[in-house]
């Protein structure tokens, strides 16, 4: 049901940009499970969030990283899209049309870092510091790139696939340790 | 981009780190604009105008509020920049509950996911079980019958009633209206009761899972929705003689911590934060989700966007909810609560006595888990603090590669340096108790 919404509302808007079949905002679109899925380039995204904002996105909703250390070869992408280790995923909302827009940012594991989206979305800094803190992907230009959830001085990115969560044995005074 | 602290060197010095308000002098131009707003941007006059903003450097103090402050709400802690009373600036540091969730619901079966994210929000665990479940659907591509579908609302927006007069308990407390705390956990009480029937727990219920819920409503299920329903509206009303239309409780909420539409619109602010603005928009309305688009309730709006708006707002949601919970009443379909697909159901009990594949089937079912397609999706619900959306991506085995919780509180949070800057340190309180945040599901 909502899924429809969105599919009418972000076709309306689509008119208004590049038409293309398979394309939306100037990025390649995919539809997952009846959402909309944009998959921009990094160079893209700047941009991409001025005309989306414009269109009327005004919430960004969610960002949030994914590690595909293990399971490289997803579906899901366009074929013009080179898969990377990390993906940031934004979740846009536009609540004048009702519609949401997902997108997908392919980010390589040499390089990891992409734009900050705190200049025209404020509310993206708490979750840019988590996307930082959990994958270690570092966003140019927020203010205040530190560690939000784990202490400050944590080694490692505790959500990578490659991040052995470890166990702490918990010490009861007097008791012998069991493991 | 200017860095305002070296982070590797301040790691070095101290475990604590860089969680420091930035010292003023080092604060570039365009990134003091954003920390005098908070983390929202003032125009140039704003700022000109902000005579609070030319306070020199020594005539400010910083204090540290909680993390073990007990109008905190749990182990939120606050670095509050002060001039005399006034407060500044103000920096949530938060992260003292992280336990690690989103990796642990990785290493977890689907059918065993809704037992840790039910612990994240753990005033409202019913919602966040369904926004998982949910989105497990959506992958499977499965619908629920009916009669399940009912059953999750019914018990959701009992689950709002009860969190909702959960702050109302601790929104009283946090502002001395100590009998207002004991009345609002006496009826969230009753509220638990009846969760407490049909779940046999009180919280941390496990109830709503992927392919339906965990059991039928017991019987006399009516009785107990009737019994709460009856009491409530009386204790409501005694509610608005204690608090509403009383001048103390007006004074100390109209007009402190005013927030505006678009600075909420921009900060992804959602649930009564947003709704106290005037800007009418709830998910069950805008983009309904299981049936509500076959109930009949209102969305309530504020005007203000201060504190008593959040107040009335969430007094008046408990009265739409009982309007809910009444037409759940009237319309509960009868058929099975739970999908009958072999591949995600167990078998019923009285099977697994005489049927040796059934049991076969039981025993995969809850020790492998079902598999989930390859995909991913992002499916959100209306939680009582705001939008509660569920990020799961599947890689074809039957545990979630990556499950993300889009935590309403813990953007939500994001507001305070915005609400308190020029209140007084005295409204500080009122100011967190309003936001209602969960640090439970902030921290996750």
């Amino acid at each position: 049901m909502t899924d429809e919404a969105a599919q009418d509302g972000a076709g309306a808007e689509g008119s208004a940009a590049t038409p293309a079949p398979e394309e939306l905002f100037g990025a390649p679109l995919t539809r997952s499970g009846g959402q909309l899925v944009l998959h921009p380039s990094r160079e893209q995204y700047p941009l991409l969030l001025r005309t989306l904002h414009e269109a009327g996105y005004l919430s960004i909703i969610d960002l949030t990283g994914v590690d595909y250390l293990t399971h490289p070869g997803r579906s899901g992408l366009p074929a013009s899209v080179a898969p990377e280790r990390f993906e940031v995923v934004v979740n846009l909302i536009n609540h004048r049309e009702r519609a949401r827009l997902r997108l997908r940012l392919q980010i390589p594991a040499d390089d990891a870092r992409l734009a900050s989206a705190i200049d025209l979305y404020p509310g993206t800094e708490a979750m840019e510091r988590e996307t930082f803190d959990m994958f270690g992907i570092e966003f140019d230009g927020h203010p205040d790139l530190t560690r939000i959830l784990m202490p400050e001085d944590w080694p490692g990115h505790p959500l990578r696939k490659d991040y052995d969560p470890g166990r702490i044995p918990v010490q009861f005074k007097g008791a012998p340790a069991n493991r | 981009m200017t860095t305002t602290h070296d982070t590797p060197t301040n790691l070095a010095q101290t475990d604590e780190g860089a969680q420091e308000l930035t010292s003023r002098d080092v604060i570039a131009g365009a990134e003091r604009l954003r920390e005098l707003g908070a983390v929202l941007r003032l125009s140039e006059a704003e700022a000109l105008d902000a005579e609070l903003a030319q306070a020199p450097d020594e005539e400010t103090m910083i204090i540290n509020m909680g993390p073990q402050h007990p109008s905190t709400h749990g182990v939120l802690r606050l670095m509050l920049e002060l001039q005399g009373e006034t407060v500044l600036r103000c920096k949530p540091v938060i992260g003292y509950l992280h336990t690690g969730m989103e990796r642990t619901g990785e290493t977890l079966t689907y059918l065993q996911g809704p037992t840790n994210v039910t612990r994240m929000d753990y005033a409202a665990p019913l919602f966040t079980e369904l926004a998982f479940s949910l989105t497990v659907e959506k992958l499977l591509d499965i619908e629920v019958p009916e009669r399940a579908v009912w059953i999750r609302m019914l018990m959701t927006e009992m689950n709002r009633i009860s969190s909702h007069l959960l702050f109302m308990a601790t929104n009283g407390m946090d502002l001395g209206a100590v009998s207002m705390m004991l009345y609002g956990w006496r009826e969230r009480e009753e509220a638990l009761r009846f969760l407490q029937e049909v779940t046999g727990l009180r919280m941390n219920h496990n109830y709503i899972r992927p392919g339906g819920v965990a059991a039928d409503l017991p019987d006399g299920w009516r009785d107990g929705v009737l019994r709460l329903l009856d009491m409530l509206p009386p204790r409501l009303a005694e509610y608005d003689t204690l608090m509403t239309n009383q001048p103390i409780w007006r004074e100390r909420l109209q007009g402190v911590g005013v927030i505006s539409a678009e600075e909420c619109l921009a900060l992804g602010v959602t649930g009564p934060i947003l709704r106290s603005t005037g800007y009418a928009w709830d998910l069950r309305r805008d983009m309904p989700y299981l049936a509500f688009d076959e109930v009949d309730f209102d969305v309530v709006v504020g005007s203000y966007g201060d504190c008593f708006d959040r107040f009335a707002i969430r007094l008046a949601e408990i009265r739409e909810s009982m309007k809910i919970v009444r037409q759940c009443l009237e319309k509960m379909p009868k058929g099975d609560y739970r999908i009958q697909d072999k591949k995600v159901t167990p078998p019923p009990r009285a099977r697994i006595d005489e049927s040796m594949e059934a049991l076969i089937h039981h025993f995969k079912i809850f020790t492998e888990g079902f598999k989930v397609p390859e995909g991913e999706a992002y499916v959100s619900i209306e939680s009582p603090r705001g939008e509660l959306g569920c990020y799961i991506v599947s890689d074809g085995s039957s545990n979630p590669y990556r499950m993300h919780v889009r935590a309403p509180s813990f953007v939500n949070l994001q507001t305070l340096p915005h609400l308190m800057h020029g209140n007084l340190v005295a409204d500080a309180v009122a100011i967190i108790s309003s936001v209602d945040p969960i640090l439970g599901e902030v921290d996750r």
